[in-house]
């Protein structure tokens, strides 16, 4: 189980290595942002984004490489289940939700109000 | 008829003189060291437009009508309008230049514009016929940002080198006749490229840029920088102009007593983010605001231009740049 602590650490430290990045490298917010769902998507794939989980809670479950991580279990649960089909259709399962509302939320703001700079 | 000096330089013998100018700006600038001179500041960015294009369309557009009314030229009596911005196509120019309704040049120097600009104006009166010719340029810190790195709203972590660049526009009359600073001769800069690839050291990608440009000039003319009051590059930033004063130390010349860049001046100390400003209106602003309220003799200023796009930077290519520089003659001291 995580606790205030533990996801304060985990939390921090991949921040940390997202503010390395910016500032050891001219990568771009892209290019970060990407490198940490793939690295997600490894360690899920691996088996060790889970136990970072359980170690950490939010402190793993609020940064970008937990999308990663939701990607990759969503098609291997899916490919268990239905075959190989299930790597393509299980990818957005367990991220549909976050995907649809920044998709409905965005197509709303996007009525409601003018950019402000 | 505009003379070729030494390899890149032109005098103008005819003596071209700025008998208008105007300075448009957004509320950051306008809360700037140079914010008392200029002749309009917007209290907020959108401008009470639609979108932020709208915006810089209509400080353009001011900027034109305030320098003709200043320089007493009548809309109809432009020989030719020439302007230059940063967004794609160049759509504040072209959409300026329907309500100015006057012969349209447009030009793309990137944030080198505003020389380019008046050394057009300049060739353009001295030998081309025309009697007024108007420059103008601008940008704004909404749209530059977002076509070039993201949109402000997205609000990306800028590095320490990043500059800001500035919302503002200017336009400027170059007659053949009447009273005023006088346009006495002009470098053509070349295209400098030693890799820098990254979109946010503007200064660094233009600085060998801006360093040719001005060896090229001190050469060209037998001139010494002391000759001058004072040189302005257009927008290198604090990282830019550091490495400009090494390059030209390097080449024996010392640049410490009278050199300054309009990206460091615009901003006061409190309002300036990383590296200073940028943008098409940086060198316009400061040069037509607070350097022709001086009192100086003559002055160089060097508009430095990156000449890349989103694409090409995606695509991994590094920032060519450019520099032009102009020199200005107050024949009555400052104004």
């Amino acid at each position: 189980m995580g606790s205030y602590l533990t996801a304060f650490l985990v939390g921090g430290l991949i921040c940390l290595i997202g503010q390395l990045l910016f500032d050891l490298t001219s990568w771009t917010p892209a290019h970060v942002l990407v490198l940490l769902v793939v690295a997600g998507g490894i360690l899920g794939g691996l088996g060790l984004y889970e136990p970072l989980i359980k170690f950490a809670g939010a402190g793993a479950t609020i940064p970008i490489s937990s999308f990663g991580n939701a990607l990759v279990k969503g098609a291997m649960a899916e490919a268990a289940r239905s075959g190989p089909i299930g790597i393509l259709t299980g990818i957005f399962e367990l991220t549909s939700a976050g995907i649809t509302a920044s998709i409905i939320f965005g197509f709303f703001f996007a009525l409601l109000f003018d950019p402000k700079g | 008829m505009a003379m070729k000096v030494g390899s890149q330089t032109f005098t103008f013998p005819s003596r071209p003189v700025l008998t208008g100018w105007a300075t448009v700006s957004g509320p950051k600038e306008g809360q700037g060291p140079a914010g008392a001179y200029f002749d309009k500041i917007f209290p907020d960015l959108t401008m009470q437009q639609k979108s932020f294009e709208k915006a810089e369309q209509l400080m353009m557009i001011t900027a034109v009508e305030i320098a003709l009314e200043k320089g007493g030229v009548a809309k109809d009596a432009v020989d030719v309008f020439v302007a230059g911005d940063l967004l794609n196509q160049i759509i504040i120019s072209g959409y300026s230049a329907l309500k100015v309704g006057a012969p349209y040049l447009g030009i793309y120097g990137a944030c080198s514009s505003f020389c380019e600009g008046l050394f057009l104006g300049g060739l353009l009166v001295d030998g081309g016929g025309a009697q007024y010719v108007v420059a103008a340029t601008s940008s704004h810190n909404c749209t530059a940002e977002r076509q070039f790195r993201y949109p402000t709203e997205y609000g990306a972590q800028l590095p320490p080198w990043a500059q800001h660049t500035v919302t503002g526009a200017a336009a400027v009359v170059v007659a053949a006749r009447g009273s005023g600073p006088v346009l006495e001769l002009a470098t053509v800069g070349k295209v400098m490229d030693l890799g820098i690839k990254d979109p946010y050291n503007m200064g660094a990608a233009m600085a060998p840029a801006a360093a040719d440009t001005i060896f090229t000039h001190l050469a060209d003319t037998g001139r010494q920088p002391g000759d001058y009051d004072l040189i302005v590059t257009g927008d290198l930033g604090r990282v830019g102009r550091e490495l400009l004063v090494e390059l030209a130390l390097r080449q024996g010349h010392d640049l410490s007593a009278n050199y300054r860049d309009c990206g460091e001046i615009i901003y006061s100390r409190e309002q300036t983010e990383n590296a200073g400003a940028s943008g098409c209106a940086c060198s316009a602003l400061v040069t037509l605001g607070l350097l022709f309220n001086q009192n100086y003799r003559r002055i160089l200023v060097v508009a430095t231009g990156a000449l890349h796009s989103p694409t090409s930077c995606q695509q991994g290519d590094s920032i060519p740049a450019i520099a032009h520089a102009v020199s200005i003659e107050f024949p009555k001291g400052g104004q």
